[in-house]
């Protein structure tokens, strides 16, 4: 009975939310490259508000066009195979982030192992650090650019390591709220995301927190302290953007199943956002890994 | 399998689909068929080829004559930064995109793509972010002068200003692109008609793809190295200034990381159309069509480690040149699989040469020689005098060329009749080849020679004893650029009318797009065909 499974694929009637995307995004694009650019002159425009109105809209669409999505699932138009294409597509989005971390890892490694050591004359490059900073020395964390800046490293005892041990458990409570939509106990169901959810918000307030150690003047940790600062807080802080989005889409999810969506049989949204989940949390330990421990 | 039978499947279309075709500019701004995107798809790639060659028309007037006579220094760097970027991300990709939403429902026998919707934001996000781009030369800091490369610090430290507006535009671009590659996977894998194994697909399928992947691998990382660039240069981070730690270097590194694989996108839908119209016209199957499978697929591995290649003068460590050399020249191995198995499968056919099909020959010997060139800049030392001069210049127009833009061309030409119903105009197809040809070959060819003799690229100015060779350039550039315009004539024409063209049009042709009517109607293959 293969054929029958290929009968009823639905496709989608025609929409506006994509335009209305795409709109959104060359708001936000464009707004984004006026605001910077005027900061850079000094000056300030409309750039600022272009781009915020920009993330509205985007949010907007968001929420039309999930709702579109949500309507034609409930009222049964969606096959096993839409579901199947659905739920590939979320696995090859979460790649193509896992890529997008890839770079700053990349970039990590790369000044760890070859041009930190370089600039102190590892290698053939002797007279590279004779000639261009002969007081330099490489250390890990750079505490001490080449050109003097002077920092702190983020030890990883103490808040990070709260926060790792709260990721990780909120990556099994997710797990256990899947269990239960499997087996239909909603109220365990509803439990498990809740404290998933509390988990998520405790680590993005401790993130918080750590920042603000980082920015003290004791520490002197800043996003321009040179490399350590950079790969820091470039890499905890998409980090922590990804967080934040799987956080808004488990409350999301919350929502829904308050309102009883959701079967045990059908259940993608759901599946996708604890798919998210997982994978911000498989980045979060490599980040404790190679930004705080190593 | 019939073509009544699927005429038949055709007219009760409707009950299932809720898609019907609204009119006016609202079909094109709401739509979620896969012909209509891939034809907006394919008109926005034209209208950038244009522009794009508009640019080159400029650089090739500067470059007519020794000395400084048509644009200053500084824009003569905008324009070849802006041509580089848009026939790379406006011109050759999109086309190909486009080619992937006509062709590769109807080739596995699905209704459409499997997410419509994002299709169609994949598509509009485009025009917006080459509005972005192409609206900069307007802008205050005018266009990104740092060429299609960007290298820091060309575009961090001496930026003109362009840097953030470049960023963003290649920001939603890479979100387009990105969208644009999990459909292409996703219909694949998930939405062949029943019985098409993956080795029964056409080969055409296969290097979508195998691209789609490369695609998603690759467009993160390229979203990844303009943020930096966007923080080192606005917000004081320092990854690719040695003074903070960092490296330019650096960028170098994650760039072609990107850039690699990239050109790989750029060529492996090639491979695919091109393999598919050689067969047409040999009226012989594909030769070799696993070894086909296996060589796309080593080819884009290997696409993942050759990066460095592009970065010899940079004073790598010496493994890593040892390394990068190897491994690119292995690459030239699976290219002549390729290479070897179309001339098999033209080898005693009964060949007739039709505009795809010259397209497609000249496509194999061109490219080709492109790949020839490539293998002589993948040797290390010798790499050290060819780089950064025309010689590059004209490896890399030869493969991207005579290689990628004309298998679009033979594409084009090749199913025209099952997109607009009708014959293009044969003796007007041939002579927009034979113009092509001729022109593109006196275009790119004397630039090995000026790349020997130590002409830099990316300089608007040069040393008189290029003057000779950079006429005959401009000049086999500007009669190229004129033949274009031939194509233009050829698509109206075969819009607006002509012979009318049967379901199958060309004898030899194979593949499930021949078993529907031409023009293909609105919604093919509702209910899917079966293979056997
Ligand atoms: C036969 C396989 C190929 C080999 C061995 C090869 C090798 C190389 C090498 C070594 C360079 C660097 C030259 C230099 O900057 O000094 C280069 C540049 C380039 N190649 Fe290839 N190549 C091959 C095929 C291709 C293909 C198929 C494409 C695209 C369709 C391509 C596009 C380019 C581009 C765009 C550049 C110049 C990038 C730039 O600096 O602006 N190549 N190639
Ligand atoms: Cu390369």
């Amino acid at each position: 009975m293969t054929t029958k499974k290929y009968e009823t694929y639905y496709v989608p009637a025609q929409s506006h939310w994509p335009i209305v995307g795409a709109v959104a995004l060359f708001m936000i694009a464009f707004g984004a490259g006026n605001y910077v650019s005027d900061l850079a002159k000094g000056e300030s425009g409309l750039g600022g508000y272009l781009l915020l109105a920009g993330i509205a809209l985007v949010i907007y669409m968001m929420f039309g066009w999930f709702k579109n999505v949500i309507d034609e699932s409930m009222s049964g138009k969606y096959s096993p195979q839409l579901d199947a294409s659905f739920r590939q597509g979320m696995t090859w989005f979460i790649f193509s982030e896992v890529m997008f971390f890839a770079a700053f890892f990349g970039a990590l490694f790369y000044v760890r192992m070859f041009s930190v050591p370089w600039l102190d004359g590892a290698g053939n490059n002797v007279m590279t650090g004779e000639v261009l900073w002969p007081d330099f020395t490489a250390t890990w964390p750079l505490i001490k650019t080449p050109d003097g800046t002077v920092t702190q490293g983020m030890g990883w005892y103490g808040l990070p390591l709260i926060n790792t041990i709260l990721l990780m458990t909120s990556s099994i409570t997710a797990h256990f709220a899947h269990i239960a939509l499997e087996q239909d106990r909603r109220p365990q169901l509803k439990a498990w995301l809740g404290v998933t959810i509390l988990l998520g918000v405790a680590f993005l307030g401790f993130q918080v927190l750590e920042y603000s150690h980082g920015y003290s003047e004791e520490m002197k940790l800043y996003l321009t302290s040179g490399i350590y600062g950079n790969t820091f807080y470039m890499l905890t802080g998409f980090h922590g953007m990804h967080v934040t989005l799987g956080t808004v889409m488990l409350i999301v999810m919350f929502l829904r199943i308050l309102k009883g969506h959701f079967s045990p049989k059908s259940h993608f949204a759901f599946q996708a956002a604890s798919w998210y989940w997982h994978f911000v949390d498989v980045v979060w330990v490599m980040l404790f890994v190679f930004v705080y421990i190593l | 399998m019939t073509t009544d039978v699927l005429n038949d499947h055709d007219s009760h279309e409707g009950e299932h689909h809720d898609d019907h075709k609204m009119t006016g500019i609202k079909r094109w701004l709401y739509t979620t068929n896969h012909k209509d995107i891939g034809s907006m798809y394919l008109w926005f790639s034209f209208i950038m080829f244009l522009v794009g060659g508009a640019l080159a028309m400029v650089i090739r007037a500067e470059l007519f004559q020794p000395g400084l006579q048509i644009v200053e220094p500084d824009f003569f760097n905008q324009l070849t930064t802006v041509h580089g970027l848009i026939m790379v991300f406006g011109a050759i990709m999109p086309a190909f995109v486009g080619f992937a939403n006509w062709m590769l429902p109807m080739m596995i026998g699905a209704p459409d793509m499997a997410l419509p919707r994002l299709n169609n934001w994949s598509f509009w996000i485009l025009p917006f972010a080459f509005a972005i781009l192409i609206g900069s030369f307007f802008m205050e800091s005018g266009a990104p002068n740092f060429g299609w490369t960007f290298y820091a610090p060309l575009s961090t430290t001496y930026s003109n200003g362009s840097t953030a507006f470049f960023v963003f535009a290649v920001h939603i671009m890479g979100i387009s692109s990105i969208m644009g590659a999990i459909n292409i996977v996703v219909t694949i894998m998930n939405m062949r008609a029943p019985g098409m194994t993956y080795m029964k697909m056409p080969l055409f399928v296969w290097t979508f793809f195998i691209t789609a992947y490369l695609l998603i691998a690759v467009m993160p990382i390229l979203a990844g190295v303009v943020t930096m660039l966007l923080t080192d240069t606005y917000f004081g981070t320092s990854f690719f200034d040695a003074a903070g730690g960092g490296d330019p270097v650096l960028f170098q590194h994650i760039f072609w990381f990107f850039g690699h694989p990239e050109v790989y996108i750029m060529i492996l839908p090639a491979f695919g159309i091109v393999s598919t119209i050689i067969p047409a016209f040999s009226r012989k199957k594909l030769f070799g069509y696993s070894s086909m499978v296996y060589a796309t697929s080593s080819i884009a591995f290997l696409s993942f480690i050759v990066w460095a290649h592009h970065m010899f003068t940079t004073g790598m460590p010496l493994f890593g040149e040892l390394f990068f050399m190897y491994c690119t020249m292995l690459i030239a191995v699976p290219t002549g699989v390729k290479v070897f198995n179309w001339m098999a499968t033209m080898w005693r056919g009964s060949m007739t040469f039709e505009t795809p099909m010259l397209f497609s020959i000249a496509f194999v010997i061109l490219f080709t020689i492109g790949g020839f060139s490539g293998l002589m800049l993948a040797l290390t030392p010798v790499d050290f005098q060819y780089h950064d001069t025309y010689f590059v210049v004209a490896h890399f127009h030869y493969v991207l060329v005579t290689g990628s833009l004309f298998s679009i061309f033979a594409g084009a030409y090749y199913w025209l009749p099952k997109w607009t119903g009708h014959m293009y105009d044969e003796t007007l197809g041939k002579v927009h080849f034979w113009c092509s040809l001729i022109s593109v070959n006196l275009l790119f060819f004397p630039m090995h020679f000026l790349g020997l003799a130590g002409m830099p690229r990316r300089i608007p100015d040069y040393a008189l004893q290029f003057a000779d060779f950079n006429k005959w350039v401009s000049i086999g550039g500007f009669a190229f650029g004129l033949s274009q315009l031939i194509f233009l004539a050829v698509v109206i024409k075969c819009i607006r009318g002509g012979e009318k063209a049967s379901a199958k049009p060309w004898e030899g042709a194979e593949g499930l797009e021949w078993t529907v009517a031409s023009p293909a109607p609105y919604h093919t293959f509702t209910t899917p065909p079966k293979i056997d």
